[in-house]
């Protein structure tokens, strides 16, 4: 191909990307628009938090735990060179709560519930499911797409939360039960090292904007998918890559805005 | 085989519950309906035929207001419905029923809850009378002993029959078919006929089929209207069409393999293709 | 539409997310000493304010009884101006002295109050007068090279005579 041609893909690709990412603002605001009137009907929304929520819980607890021993024992061994052995519970939790928990929990999120949330609107609207609430006037903005919104953006955090607790439970049982640190340096230097409102606070937000940025990347890529099996299937794998590098981009964003020394 | 009362349109004609007048929709490339006008009275089986793609579904969305035509109206009731008044789109709509192709039923409810679906959203009513509609329902179109099924362990002709239940659900005014017959073994399309034909004399709704299945629709409709190239080419009563001397019609209506719609793609002579010429 | 089962288990869920939260506040952080008490203003200038940061610890007798809320510039006195927020439940005298601290020997720096005679106290707005500056690396090193130097020509000296 000419070098005109190319360049020429290039700006309709660019100008195409613009484009959807217009709508998709659209789309989003849209949403929230709605989302007054799809918690009304709380119900539904519990039914999504069961799904999105309770079903995620095992893996994430099971992350958070491997995750936890790993990085007690990788952070065993270059601590103890120092001498600073003791200092492993604070190591851990400071990880934990800042950076692996809201962004471990998210990737895994993005892969669990994010591909299952795609492939499921994405299924309505080839099903014509969407169509037939809409003919039958029910909006399913508000019926279908608002719940799933405010599941995730509700699980999202509660599931960090845990990710990081049962990581820091994990580096307890490595470090003070089978390395034999002392318990009371292992929860002192933890408990003077990690602040409630800058570490374990921003870290709370951050799994909020992460909950926000995968659920309503799952659920805008699955209603705009092509509406065959190929569509879907690619609807998934574009939710899973969109999100898993929007996630960390915007951790990259916040982590400058919350943690940079004044 | 249900018969079909034939009635005068021209006496009906005052009591025109959907208009479309002079309706043109199309895309950027395409023109799909080209200056359209339709009427439907009340209490009839209307159907509307044609090759694919002559803008069949097209006209069921436009009445619906999923979509909007680029000129022309369509009343509903005499109201309009392109508004862009959502609530009242919505209001127009639960007076309407529609029956997707394949049923478009909601898979993670059961048949139960599905044809319950615009009861609970729109009839304010306990869940014991909701209850007895539903099983009404079901009872009208034989499924009453299916309803606690879920839509995986049903078959495609249970399914779309579900899917007439539901949209019947709230004794519409309009009940839409997209393609009902297709795919359907006889004995369904046999069900199905009947199914649409009592269904609108026992509510006196009036029915809209959108099908190229000549043979069945016949067998009920008290009109039809046959597009073609996004017009309306014909329009009568079944005896009228059969008896028409159109060349389209007539091909369209007898199933001839070649006519006004060409058995070749256009393709350069034959003999030039295999190199005798 | 929700089943009682659904929502138990959704309940449970929230419960466990909840739970996991307070438990990384109570025993990883430090919400423990957390206090939402009221505090007081006292203002106090240094001629260097070293590394001190805001929210770094007040202490008086190694404990925790304030933190720093702001640091500035004062262009008339030309020195740092500190201003602490401290617990209200804790006075100081009026001739208490702030000095500039370092935990440990390299680590962060934090005021030390050490109290002193007076009948009367601090009360909010009031500012410290006695106070130490920070120590400044260099300056020690600067010292410490000077001092060694004034050493040097002497016994030259000595040696001339």
């Amino acid at each position: 191909m000419s070098t005109g041609e190319v360049l020429a893909n290039v700006g309709a690709r660019f100008l195409g990307t613009l484009q959807a990412l217009g709508h998709a603002t659209f789309f989003f605001a849209d949403l929230v628009r709605h989302l007054p009137a799809g918690l009304r009907r709380f119900g539904l929304t519990v039914t999504q938090i069961h799904s999105i929520g309770n079903r995620s819980l095992v893996i994430i607890a099971a992350s958070g735990g491997t995750v936890g021993l790993v990085l007690a024992l990788q952070g065993y061994i270059t601590l103890s060179r120092y001498g600073q052995a003791a200092s492993l519970g604070l190591l851990v939790a400071l990880a934990m709560v800042r950076e692996m928990g809201p962004v471990i929990t998210a990737l895994l999120f993005a892969g669990r519930a994010g591909t299952s949330l795609t492939a499921e609107i994405g299924l309505m609207k080839a099903g014509e499911q969407l169509a037939a609430m809409e003919m039958m006037a029910v909006d399913p903005r508000i019926r279908v797409l608002a719940p799933r919104f405010v599941a995730g953006v509700i699980s999202m955090p509660l599931l960090a939360a845990i990710f990081s607790a049962v990581g820091v439970v994990a580096a307890y049982i490595v470090g003070v039960v089978m390395i034999g640190i002392d318990p009371g340096q292992f929860w002192a230097q933890m408990q003077d090292g990690v602040d409630v409102i800058k570490d374990i606070g921003n870290g709370v937000v951050k799994s909020v904007v992460f909950g926000i940025a995968s659920t309503f990347i799952a659920l805008y890529i699955g209603y705009e998918s092509e509406a065959t099996p190929e569509g879907v299937a690619q609807a998934t794998t574009r939710t899973v890559v969109v999100s898993s590098l929007t996630v960390l981009s915007l951790d990259f964003v916040l982590t400058a805005l919350m943690f940079s020394t004044p | 085989m249900a018969q079909a009362q034939a009635s005068t349109i021209a006496g009906d004609k005052g009591k025109a519950l959907v208009s479309i007048q002079g309706v043109t929709f199309g895309y950027d490339t395409r023109v799909i309906l080209s200056d359209v006008s339709l009427e439907f009275s009340r209490g009839q089986v209307v159907a509307i035929m044609g090759n694919s793609g002559c803008g069949k579904t097209t006209l069921l969305r436009l009445i619906g207001g999923v979509i909007t035509p680029q000129s022309g109206r369509i009343l509903f009731s005499g109201a309009p419905v392109d508004t862009g008044d959502r609530a009242a789109l919505y209001a127009l709509r639960r007076r309407m029923g529609m029956l997707f192709q394949f049923g478009a039923l909601f898979t993670d409810l059961t048949v139960f809850d599905n044809v319950a679906f615009p009861l609970r959203e729109h009839a304010d009513l306990e869940e014991s009378m909701i209850r007895d509609i539903v099983l009404m329902k079901l009872d009208a179109v034989g499924l009453r002993g299916a309803a606690a099924l879920r839509i995986g362990e049903i078959s495609g002709g249970m399914a779309r029959r579900v899917a007439l239940a539901r949209a019947i659900a709230l004794d519409p005014e309009v009940i839409m078919y997209d393609e009902p017959f297709a795919g359907l073994d006889p004995i369904s399309l046999g069900v199905t006929a009947n199914l649409i034909r009592r269904l609108n004399d026992a509510t006196g709704a009036t029915s809209l089929i959108v099908s190229h299945d000549v043979n069945e629709c016949f067998q009920i409709c008290d009109y039809a209207y046959l597009l073609s190239g996004g017009r309306v080419v014909a329009s009568g009563t079944p005896a009228q069409l059969q008896a028409a001397q159109d060349p389209e019609v007539r091909q369209f209506i007898r199933g001839e393999p070649d006519g006004p719609v060409h058995f070749h793609y256009p393709a350069p002579d034959i003999a030039q293709d295999l190199g005798v010429a | 539409m929700g089943n009682r089962k659904t929502e138990t288990l959704v309940g449970l869920f929230v419960a466990l997310g909840l739970l996991a939260i307070v438990f990384l506040a109570l025993k990883a952080a430090n919400l423990a000493s957390f206090s939402f008490d009221s505090t007081y203003p006292i203002l106090v200038r240094f001629d260097n304010v070293g590394g001190l940061k805001v929210h770094a610890p007040v202490k008086s007798a190694g404990v925790t009884v304030g933190r720093i809320a702001a640091i500035a510039f004062d262009n008339k006195s030309f020195q740092g101006l500190v201003t602490m927020q401290i617990d209200r439940n804790y006075s100081f005298p009026v001739d208490t002295s702030a000095k500039i601290l370092t935990a440990g020997l390299l680590g962060d720096q934090y005021v030390g109050l050490d109290p002193g005679a007076d009948d009367k106290n601090l009360q909010a707005g009031d500012t410290i007068k006695l106070s130490q500056s920070a120590v400044v690396l260099e300056n020690l090193i600067g010292q410490l090279i000077y001092n060694k130097a004034a050493d040097a020509p002497t016994k030259e000296g000595a040696d001339k005579k």
